[in-house]
């Protein structure tokens, strides 16, 4: 992927540079254009930070109006555009494009409205996820998909991403509480689709928005559903001799009728860097660490940690700890979540991959994984969240070794191609972005991608939104509508009529 | 008239390939069970899906089933019954409304499920249909077998195409196979019963259960007059305001307290016990109280809970109609005394803050003279139409059915556009 190649930067554009930032500070005053190189250094990376790249001008927009008049300026000059919210991507969605204007939906902070009777939340997309959470807990409400960036990542990138988080197995992806989205197409029409009501009347299109990656629409409001805190959660933190066993014993959980709130795995490397780190109490005898909460009313909480206990003890957990106050739970959490910086901790670079696999699949998949440590000579530590097969391995390697950042690529590729031989897939939560990008073909044939790419054209038919990110390569509109009808003496008899 | 009964998707294809070389409507067809909702069609050829049939993936503790698009959902939901589990949207069975003959096993395949995104009284706990899609594979109106999404929960590898065509009722591809999450059905259920609420106080009762922490899984109201006619040991003709808790034993009993805690000012409450509150719910779910077996008007409208009832009663100013509530009141089902009234109907939904109506039932006169859709705005339905031409550049699928400028002609402008 080092070897990323992007779209070919448009001379025309690069060339009407200054013209362009003029007409942009008309259509946004005041501090609303950045084009000094030194401000525009902090928007040239997102969270996948091996990338960087200057853009050709920075936007801050205030209204709706001018969103619609930068993209429809835009759209009319054939001028490239890239959306950004608080820039937390982790496959380089929003990285920049050197003749692309930036469009940066920061200033779009402000909750509009809260409706408990109806338990949605209208939100400006910049405004942070955990934002949302906070603007309605003193009446026990929050917003569920909690992505671990979500004290800065905004709502609006969420919805570009169809972010997750650790509670997706129970309540769901973005995709699955975001009520209504209001946006702007590179036309400069602003559409809504949703709102508080469930469904669509026509085509899903909220759908097909929801993890789009900015390179249908801009977002510029987005409605999500609130829900009602459960009154208590409690956690089981177990112990496996063997990754077989803690797959089997998430696979009986589930077999049981029991879905956890959480429910996360670590593997040993993970478990040690999570413990020297933190000290918080992990077991290091173990091959398998796995995290159970669940979360409801006291009684049925009570119930279920005897249910999943007992499930465990079958599986052979060697240990098995039950939180008995919040404290204990948190403590529970902290080394899972302290994962990715403790890894930092013991190697100088680590690498985060996002795939997907049927659960059933993990051992297997592990086995393959240290099979790949060794061939590309690089240690790699696995967080999972075992509930809904999402897997995170982090490869640890020094960007200053010469190679390194390249065989770390290769090897978390060789990673995601596996996810798909087992039949899971590229990205769980991350998205594609720049960094899988050239691996779609791994998953999708040319029909496949031409048909989304179809989707695109209905959108964006000059291609002029986040070019370079999803697609291997994007084909013209007018090449994918041509057809080829095949003359009109099909007779196929094989096929029954009557 | 042919029609064409393929055995697999690459019989489809060759099916829609011919249709495309001769120019030739297809109507898209599963059971048929659901043949009488959209506007009616001029198609003069068809595709029966109903031999493409079967479970071709079912692992239970992955949570995940694959089926071909034409499986009857009877038998998916009976093999999911086995193993302690459902599809938690809740499907709704259409046969009963719309008077459709279900002798023979014909009471719809899950592909008719998803293209109709017709999710039952779960979906404001559980989601809609389009929510449990994880993965379709499908033949374009190009005649192209295509898929989109896998076989796992968490997955944003590339654009999600199974939502689009979930609800698309078979105008931008033909579902060749489908996969779905499936869930733990649960352990039990109770049913609160408060008799005697106005609409008001019924949608205030409701958006109260719905914000405490009982996990409600279903919040419904019939007005006066509408509670006989749902199966229930609920005597006489007072409003009856439902609320349904599921989950285990345990769980249930204790949520069903705090409930009744809760709401002890609302009225007398009664406690619907488990197989009685199953067949209310699916007769509330089937819309049981309008299958009259006529053919009057039936609209389903989904608007704000808050709003709801609100619409209802301006709605009662202008017109007669016979209404009740699903979705803690977002969901109306509406019957009219004798025309559709779009009009009056639309309008009042937008000056109550939005939303959609789908005319559910009516002639097949009514339903070519009025949207059976909710009519979009002009940039919106512009972008629906270069959609619909993306996927059938021709105009040979279900042509119509939704959205009634879809002919080829303005598809074919549509298409030009976007090239350019």
């Amino acid at each position: 992927m080092s070897g990323l190649s992007m779209p070919k930067p448009d001379s025309e554009t690069m060339r009407r540079r200054d013209e362009i930032v003029a007409d942009l500070a008309v259509i946004v005053p005041g501090e609303g254009v950045v084009d000094a190189v030194n401000e525009m250094r902090a928007f040239e990376s997102d969270g996948l930070t091996a990338y960087r790249q200057l853009p050709l001008v920075v936007v801050l927009p205030e209204t709706v109006e001018q969103v619609a008049k930068i993209l429809k300026y835009c759209n009319e000059r054939n001028i490239r555009v890239v959306p950004r919210g608080s820039g937390t991507s982790l496959s380089g969605g929003a990285l920049p494009l050197e003749d692309a204007v930036l469009l940066v939906m920061s200033r779009f902070n402000r909750i509009l409205e809260i409706d408990f009777p109806n338990r949605a939340v209208v939100a400006q997309p910049g405004v942070t996820n955990l934002g949302i959470s906070v603007a309605v807990e003193q009446e026990g409400f929050y917003y569920a998909p909690d992505p671990s960036s979500q004290i800065a990542c905004s709502i609006g990138g969420n919805v570009a991403e169809n972010s997750g988080g650790v509670h997706c197995l129970k309540y769901g992806l973005t995709a699955n509480n975001v009520l209504g989205i209001e946006m702007v197409l590179i036309s400069g029409e602003v559409v809504r689709l949703g709102g508080r009501h469930l469904d669509s009347g026509g085509y899903d299109l909220l759908g097909v928005m929801t993890g789009s990656e900015g390179l249908l629409g801009v977002v510029t409001e987005v409605t999500v559903r609130i829900l009602k805190k459960p009154e208590t959660a409690r956690a089981l933190l177990i112990g496996f001799p063997t990754s077989e066993q803690g797959g089997q014993c998430v696979a009986d959980i589930i077999g049981a009728g029991i879905i956890p709130g959480g429910m996360e795995m670590m593997d040993r490397p993970a478990i040690q860097a999570a413990e020297d780190f933190l000290h918080a109490g992990y077991p290091l005898d173990v091959e398998a660490l796995l995290i159970v909460e669940l979360d409801g009313p006291g009684v049925e909480v009570d119930h279920l940690i005897g249910l999943v206990e007992a499930i465990a003890h079958r599986n052979g957990s060697t240990t098995c700890r039950i939180s008995t106050s919040e404290e204990e739970r948190l403590a529970f959490w902290a080394g899972r979540k302290a994962a990715f910086p403790a890894v930092g901790r013991i190697s100088p670079d680590y690498y985060c991959m996002d795939g997907t696999i049927p659960r059933k699949e993990l051992p297997k998949v592990l086995a393959g994984m240290r099979r790949l440590s060794e061939k590309y000579g690089l240690a790699v530590a696995n967080v999972f969240h075992a509930g809904d097969g999402n897997l995170h391995p982090l490869i640890l390697y020094d960007a200053n070794k010469p190679g390194e950042l390249d065989k770390a690529e290769s090897f978390g590729a060789d990673i995601l191609r596996l996810c798909v031989k087992v039949g899971g897939v590229l990205t769980g939560e991350h998205g594609v972005g720049v960094e899988k990008r050239d691996l779609m073909g791994e998953m999708f044939n040319q029909i496949d991608l031409d048909q989304q790419m179809r989707v695109k054209c209905a959108f964006d038919p000059n291609h002029l939104l986040n070019p370079g990110k999803v697609f291997p390569q994007l084909r013209r509109c007018a090449e994918l509508g041509r057809m080829h009808i095949s003359g009109g003496k099909l007779p196929f008899p094989s096929i029954p009529r009557f | 008239m042919t029609t064409f009964l393929p055995f697999t998707p690459t019989d489809v294809a060759t099916a829609v390939q011919w249709a495309l070389s001769e120019e030739a409507p297809l109507e898209i067809l599963g059971h048929g069970s659901k043949r009488g909702i959209g506007r009616p069609q001029q198609c003069e050829h068809a595709i029966d899906l109903s031999a493409l049939s079967g479970v071709t993936l079912y692992e239970p503790e992955e949570l995940v089933l694959s089926a071909k698009a034409g499986t009857p959902i009877a038998d998916i939901e009976h093999l999911l019954a086995q193993n302690g589990q459902q599809l938690a949207f809740e499907p709704m069975d259409c046969s009963r409304l719309l008077n459709h003959d279900t002798r023979g096993g014909k009471g719809g395949t899950i592909g008719g499920v998803l293209s109709g995104n017709l999710s039952g009284p779960r979906r404001i706990k559980a989601g809609a249909a389009r929510d449990h899609v994880l993965g379709i594979a499908a033949v374009s109106g190009r005649g192209e077998v295509f898929k989109s999404g896998g076989r796992v929960v968490k997955n944003v590898t590339g654009y999600d195409l199974s939502k689009l065509m979930t609800g698309a009722w078979g105008t931008l591809g033909v579902l060749t196979d489908v996969t779905v999450k499936v869930l733990p059905a649960a352990e039990t259920e109770t049913t609160l019963a408060i008799r005697g609420l106005t609409d008001e106080d019924a949608t205030a009762a409701m958006a109260v259960a719905m914000g405490s922490s009982a996990e409600v899984s279903g919040a419904a109201h019939l007005p006066y007059g509408v509670t006989e006619r749902v199966a229930s040991d609920l005597r006489g003709a007072d409003p009856t305001t439902l609320l349904r808790v599921e989950g285990f034993g345990p769980s249930v009993a204790y949520r069903v307290a705090a409930l009744k805690s809760l709401l002890r000012n609302a009225g007398q409450i009664d406690e619907v016990p488990d197989r009685n509150s199953q067949t209310l719910w699916r007769d509330i779910r089937d819309c049981a109280p309008f299958a009259d077996g006529t053919a009057r008007p039936v609209w389903r409208v989904s608007m704000a809970p808050s709003e709801a009832h609100k619409m209802v009663l301006a709605l009662r100013m202008e017109t007669g109609a016979d209404a009740f509530y699903d979705w803690q009141g977002g969901l109306v089902w509406l019957r009219m005394e004798a025309e559709p009234e779009a009009d009056i109907l639309r309008r009042l939904i937008r000056r109550f803050g939005g939303g959609h109506a789908t005319l559910m039932r009516a002639t097949p006169a009514w339903r070519a003279a009025v949207p059976v859709f909710e009519p979009e705005g002009p940039a919106l339905a512009a972008l629906s139409a270069r959609v619909k031409a993306e996927f059938d550049p021709k105009g040979i699928l279900n042509p119509g059915r939704m959205a009634a400028a879809a002919n080829s002609a303005t598809l074919a402008e549509a298409t030009e556009e976007n090239a350019s």
